[in-house]
């Protein structure tokens, strides 16, 4: 095959991927606006991706405030500009550490254990079971999934980007010096609505890529258990992928002049 | 349960020396009388280029059991599947009480799904929900019976396959391969369908235990009145739990009858099989296409 045919044939590969996941997505998105729900699995998966990610969230932001903190104050004290480093750790973690670093920490917490779990599912035949009993899997296993994720990273991200500032805050309080009253008061002056509100527009993004890749890549593991352990790489780094790739383009759409 | 109706081919003539699609072509399993509850006509289906189905005929009466045989890989399972709308077929037709279910929309395919009840190869419990959520689930989700309710109607379906209610709040790890059978029976009953089909339902079992399952399918199918299509190529329970056997080979069936004929088939594939012979017809494949 020559290399013209074999460019060819990968981009018809790549399309028919992206196709696929997209029927997927857009079957998953109309099971959940349409009844009927199952509110008991649902608040099972908003406790799961809410609740069980907070301290690997709260602590991921709690050191990247502080490291924020530190690095900014060694860089900006060299031509004495060490005043903003307020300004630099609430504008960091809002718009962009919050976001991604909970993104990423779910994707690798939440969405490697959708895709073993359905994957499992998938492999050991209860997903054709719960067809068999009239209960159509989309909307008992991905859409409950989908939708706790876009609903509880907005809320993960906010609690991130207050444990984030508050990192920056001990550090530079308590290490570097700073005055807490004119800390406190700088970072809330700085910061903006838009800040905080494009940084949660991300994490319900970020929360839709992670749980829907872990359900697409568990949905279609194939193999035993080697095919879910495929599903589950997969489903975390396609994630993480997306969710740098998905951070740009909503930074364009905010912020770009 | 009713007597089964004899198919019209059902005794095969011997394969000529030939091509020995020419024997395969010749048995059609039809059943007679009324509207047949499972109605399956030249079924095609195909896995990128591996042709699994190849025109599957085969007709199930009502209250009938018929027992597919076949050997690995020859596509029961995929038979299965198509007819239960968990695969689609490429061509053909599948009737369910006269209603063609082959293209229907997705509701439909529920009020017809509502009918079946399913015994899977492993059991395909539910390993996040307790024993008795995994029988009462049929109950809960499709029929919306309230749970103290359900929890009640699955205590009484695990009594039907021999087991207490102290299973009840056991997880399916916890249990036992032919616990896990039974359960998974249990589950297949509880809504009370009119079709029941059997998976491979001795698979993985010991003999002792396999009759047992056996002898609880036949119970089973026989207080429900339903109708049962079961695959399996364990011979011993094929004998016990149908009227009519149809073997499934190179996607078609090639001989079905009654099950006290299939000792003196005539039909080389089904001796061969029936006798476990690795000399005849049938070339076993070793590996998946």
């Amino acid at each position: 095959m020559n290399v013209v045919a074999q460019i060819g044939s990968v981009f018809l590969a790549f399309l028919e991927a992206a196709g696929r996941l997209s029927l997927f997505a857009l079957n998953a998105v109309s099971h959940i606006v349409r009844p009927p729900w199952y509110p008991r699995l649902i608040l099972r998966q908003l406790v799961d991706i809410g609740y069980y990610s907070l301290p690997v969230v709260a602590l991921t932001t709690l050191f990247s405030g502080m490291v924020l903190a530190l690095q900014s104050y060694t860089g900006f004290a060299r031509f004495s500009a060490e005043s903003a480093v307020a300004n630099v750790v609430v504008l960091s973690m809002t718009r962009e550490l919050a976001p991604v670093l909970a993104g990423l920490m779910v994707a690798g917490r939440i969405g490697a254990s959708m895709a073993a779990e359905i994957g499992t599912m998938r492999v050991t035949e209860q997903i054709d079971a719960l067809t068999t009993l009239s209960t159509n899997p989309m909307k008992y296993l991905v859409a409950p999934r989908i939708l706790a994720g876009i609903t509880m990273l907005p809320v993960l991200v906010f609690v991130g980007d207050i444990i984030g500032v508050l990192g920056g805050y001990l550090v530079s309080v308590y290490k570097l010096g700073f005055n807490p009253d004119n800390y406190v008061r700088q970072t809330l002056e700085f910061v903006e609505f838009n800040d905080v509100f494009s940084g949660l527009v991300k994490a319900a993004a970020f929360g839709f890529i992670v749980t829907l890749m872990g359900c697409y890549h568990g949905y279609n593991s194939r193999g035993g258990a080697q095919g879910v352990g495929v599903a589950t790489t997969n489903a975390v780094v396609s994630a993480a992928i997306l969710i740098l790739v998905t951070n740009y383009i909503i930074t364009e759409l905010f912020f770009a002049r | 349960m009713t007597d089964a109706p004899s198919a019209p081919n059902s005794r095969t003539p011997a394969p000529p020396q030939g091509d020995p699609d020419d024997a395969i072509m010749s048995s059609m399993p039809v059943a007679q009388g009324g509207t047949p509850k499972i109605a399956v006509r030249d079924l095609h289906k195909a896995f990128g280029a591996k042709q699994v189905l190849r025109g599957v005929d085969l007709d199930v009466a009502d209250g009938e059991s018929v027992v597919v045989i076949g050997g690995s890989g020859t596509g029961k399972s995929v038979l299965l599947k198509c007819i239960l709308g968990i695969l689609t077929p490429d061509r053909g037709s599948i009737k369910i009480d006269g209603v063609e279910v082959v293209g229907m929309r997705h509701r439909d395919r529920e009020a017809i799904a509502a009918k079946f009840g399913m015994l899977f190869q492993g059991g395909a419990l539910f390993d996040s929900l307790p024993v008795w959520e995994n029988v009462a689930f049929g109950l809960i989700q499709a029929k919306r019976m309230p749970r103290r309710q359900a929890r009640e109607a699955a205590i009484e379906n695990l009594a039907a396959v021999g087991l207490g209610p102290e299973v009840a709040d056991l997880s399916p790890a916890e249990l036992s391969g032919g616990m896990q059978k039974r359960v998974s029976l249990a589950r297949a009953i509880a809504t009370r369908p009119e079709i029941i089909f059997f998976d491979e339902p001795t698979t993985g079992l010991d003999p002792i235990m396999s009759d047992v399952i056996n002898d609880l399918i036949v119970a089973c199918v026989h207080e429900l009145g339903a109708t049962a299509l079961s695959i399996t190529h364990d011979m011993a329970s094929a004998r016990k739990i149908a009227h009519r056997i149809a073997m499934l080979h190179q996607g078609r069936i090639v001989w079905a009858g009654p099950v006290a004929d299939i000792d003196a088939s005539g039909n080389p594939y089904v001796d061969q099989f029936i006798h476990g012979r690795a000399e005849g017809p049938i070339q076993m494949q070793v590996r998946r296409d």
